[in-house]
């Protein structure tokens, strides 16, 4: 019995223990339900999954599973955020607690019930409980939101390296604030309209009704919400990141007002499409996203100059091939950094392509070429975020030498592979006919499953890994339950 | 060596995709015994209309036709109309006359403004249509199969050369699902791969290795067997075949604020859930592609 309470309080009253589980859950929905689409369906596989699992698929409820599916992953992404933030920063103990307690409990009920519900018939205690877990997650962030409060002198930034007001407020910590803060208003856009169309159950997903020119507020409202919540959890998984890799001096003072201006413009911009604002709303996004965006680049920048600056360390004039061996040395610390760089030719390129081309080009194409570049650039942007977590963990579990390495490369080449393809895949019209692109769309199909589904498998290896090790008395995770604090591991 | 091993497969998989796609390859022949010439009756009264099953009342009879309208029967037209000076050749496409929409001026609206506009382009690789200066014709092989690479211009001026109509999206919905229950697809609730033309249906008008899905003969799923291939009985309750699958459709309705016109029904180039019989598909109207056609409706 102490062997299981031993492994039950690892596994979900440490930090490491509550991300680990929430990863494992993530790669288990993400294997067994991404073999109901795409190539999978085209192979025959989702017959079998469907049969062997019993699910219940009516066609009609597609929309509204899918949905499900997508809140369920994105839920467990928020707690591990959530577990992450409440490790890194400073926080009085009772919040971090119940903020743990909350998100944890919100996003299981979430996954199982929700999934539950969505795909073995309906049962309506199951989307009572999804409703609940969702709830809890709610009041876990209004939690957060509190205990992240900045203008307490306890959580004032002595350090003068850091961005801070002349008072001493952390500003940091105040985009953190502003991010969660932002969040909770957000997913109300997301809450209330949903709860209007669950009304009589007429799902649908945003993107089937980008072109219509009249859309209902509560329509914008979810458009709307969908966005903000991707860009928000995008901007906090870059502020975790900073802390992690310890951004500061300069840089630091110009990202974070940036990203806090942005933040909250960002939102304005998002919350103004279902107010008489919607006509300049997108220009009040770019706005907000502008800066930003700027405000990552710093942390890039600091970041690659710091991982070039150790790395060359004891070299008196470096060569550039040096200084760039010393970049990519550590693919852990490189690689979130290269994938915000790199997300910008995947998402943020193709995003602003299609904003300033939008009726010349993508518009002339028909709806459904639309809805392929739609939904391709948000998968990337939230699989993007997902390799930059995994790459966050592989350090956070202590990898070295050529596991490390390997685990490290492995992630950024196989995701940047799939990416890619996947942009490729969205653009295609821009380049081939419909007649003649058969075998580029083979190709790219190909690289795609190739990159996630290696990805898949590398995960599924670590997890196996973590899975023998709970076995063991002294095992790894005896080592991680007593690393709660994940600021004492930012060097 | 070893090391040369991993770049070159990459090479070679990227090669691979810019491979030629041959696209007169040989072409299955089947009869169908379906008459492209066939209408159906839908009769007036309530369906259930979308995913949500709004209950929509159309007040009268119409007429629809079975059938997509085939290559033979539009190159017959293009004949007619190019001979009577309804159609004209301008450069590489057939031109013919639209009166024009109602501006609105909404956010993305496109004005479409009277004038000659292209039914059919004539330099198209995929074009199932030959023209030698003088006459149309269709190219072997083609000849029942659904007329394709056709703008919305072309579907409406066809229609209504010969005192027909496009069907509106509630009359194509209405035809495709009927008005006995709330199916998502014409012949029922599930679709299996013999059910339908859809993409990756390993139906024997495909290819996924080079060239992709191709059309099949229009009313090819009636549950006849074609050389050792079944297909089912898919015939919508109307007795309407192709109504998912094949080609998308082009419908008739001019929507207030908006230049897009609407295509329903799926194609060989998509997934199943694209099939479904309330599933909207939108284009510009000069739009053509080698997945998209359409069928007429008459009356009341």
């Amino acid at each position: 019995m102490q062997f299981v309470r031993d492994r039950l309080n690892f596994l979900f009253r440490s930090t490491k223990g509550l991300i680990l589980v929430a990863v494992a859950m993530i790669a288990l929905e993400t294997a067994v339900f991404g073999m109901l689409s795409g190539p999978m369906a085209e192979i025959g596989v989702r017959d079998v999954v469907v049969r062997a699992l019993r699910m219940d698929l009516v066609q009609a409820e597609r929309e509204g599973r899918i949905i499900i599916l997508y809140h369920s992953i994105a839920m467990a992404v928020v707690a591990i955020e959530s577990y992450m933030i409440t490790g890194l920063l400073k926080m009085k103990e009772f919040y971090r607690a119940a903020v743990r307690v909350l998100v944890s409990i919100g996003y299981l009920m979430a996954m199982i019930f929700g999934m539950g519900f969505a795909y073995w018939g309906h049962n309506w205690a199951f989307h009572g409980l999804y409703i609940a877990g969702l709830t809890l997650i709610f009041f876990a962030g209004v939690l957060l939101t509190i205990g992240l409060w900045p203008w307490n002198k306890e959580t004032y930034q002595p350090d003068k390296a850091y961005a801070r007001t002349k008072k001493g407020v952390d500003m940091e910590r105040v985009a953190f604030f502003a991010t969660a803060a932002t969040t909770l208003i957000s997913a109300g856009f997301g809450a209330i309209p949903g709860s209007f169309f669950g009304n009589g159950f007429e799902a649908f997903l945003a993107e089937n009704i980008i072109r219509y020119p009249e859309k209902t507020t509560m329509e914008y409202s979810v458009i709307g919400h969908l966005h903000i919540m991707l860009a928000l959890i995008a901007i906090m998984i870059t502020l975790i990141v900073g802390r992690w890799l310890n951004f500061k001096g300069i840089l630091h003072k110009i990202a974070m007002p940036l990203i806090i201006l942005g933040t909250i413009v960002l939102n304005l911009g998002v919350w103004g499409v279902v107010t008489p604002l919607e006509p300049v709303a997108h220009m009040i996004i770019y706005v907000g996203a502008t800066p930003a965006m700027l405000g990552a680049l710093m942390l890039v920048i600091f970041g690659w100059q710091k991982l070039i600056r150790e790395g060359v360390a004891g070299i008196q004039k470096p060569s550039f091939l040096q200084k760039l061996a010393a970049l990519v040395r550590d693919p852990l610390k490189f690689g979130p950094l290269w994938q915000m760089v790199f997300m910008n030719f995947t998402v943020s390129g193709i995003g602003i392509l299609m904003a300033v081309r939008l009726d010349e080009i993508f518009r002339v194409w028909p709806a459904r070429e639309e809805r392929i570049e739609l939904t391709g650039h948000w998968h990337v942007l939230s699989a993007i975020i997902a390799t930059i977590i995994l790459l966050y963990y592989g350090d956070m579990i202590g990898l070295k030498g050529k596991v490390r390495k390997l685990y490290g490369w492995a992630i950024i080449i196989l995701s940047d592979i799939a990416f890619a393809s996947v942009t490729l895949f969205e653009m295609k019209r821009l380049f081939i006919t419909e007649a003649t692109q058969q075998p580029l769309v083979n190709t790219v199909m190909l690289l795609m499953d190739f990159g996630l589904g290696m990805l898949l498998v590398i995960l599924a290896m670590v997890m196996a890994w973590r899975l023998a090790d709970l076995f063991k008395k002294n095992g790894r995770w005896t080592e991680e339950l007593g690393q709660d604090d994940l600021s004492a591991e930012v060097r | 060596m070893k090391r040369l091993i991993g770049p070159l497969l990459a090479v070679v998989l990227l090669l691979s995709a810019c491979s030629p796609v041959d696209l007169n390859s040989a072409l299955p022949i089947h009869e169908t015994g379906v008459d492209p010439q066939a209408w159906a009756v839908v009769p007036a009264g309530e369906f259930l209309s979308g995913q949500h099953n709004d209950p929509v009342t159309i007040e009268y009879d119409y007429e629809i036709m079975v059938t997509d309208v085939t290559v033979t029967q539009y190159a017959s037209f293009l004949n007619t109309a190019l001979a009577d000076g309804t159609l004209h050749i301008d450069g590489d496409q057939v031109v013919g006359y639209y009166p024009g929409d109602e501006f609105h001026g909404a956010k993305h609206e496109i004005e479409i403004t009277a004038a000659d506009y292209a039914y059919v382009p004539l330099d198209d690789p995929a074009a199932r249509i030959t023209f030698d200066s003088t006459a149309f014709a269709v190219r072997p092989g083609y000849e029942t199969h659904p007329m394709t690479n056709v703008s919305w211009f072309g579907a409406w001026g066809y229609c209504g050369y010969y005192g027909y109509r496009l069907p509106s999206e509630l009359e194509w919905e209405k035809a495709a699902r009927g008005s006995a229950d709330d199916r998502p697809f014409p012949w029922g609730e599930e679709i299996l791969r013999n059910n339908a033309n859809f993409y990756a249906s390993r139906d024997p008008f495909e290819d996924m290795g080079s060239f992709g899905s191709r059309t099949s003969p229009v009313g090819f799923y009636n549950g006849r067997s074609y050389g050792g291939y079944a297909t089912l009985d898919s015939a919508s309750p109307y007795g309407l075949y192709d109504m998912a699958g094949n080609v998308w459709q082009w419908t008739g309705d001019v929507y207030e604020g908006q230049h897009y016109r609407y295509l329903r029904g799926g194609s060989k180039d998509t997934y199943e859930m694209d099939l479904r019989v309330w599933v909207r598909n939108n284009a510009t109207p000069t739009y053509f592609s080698p997945g998209v056609g359409f069928r007429c409706a008459r009356g009341p």
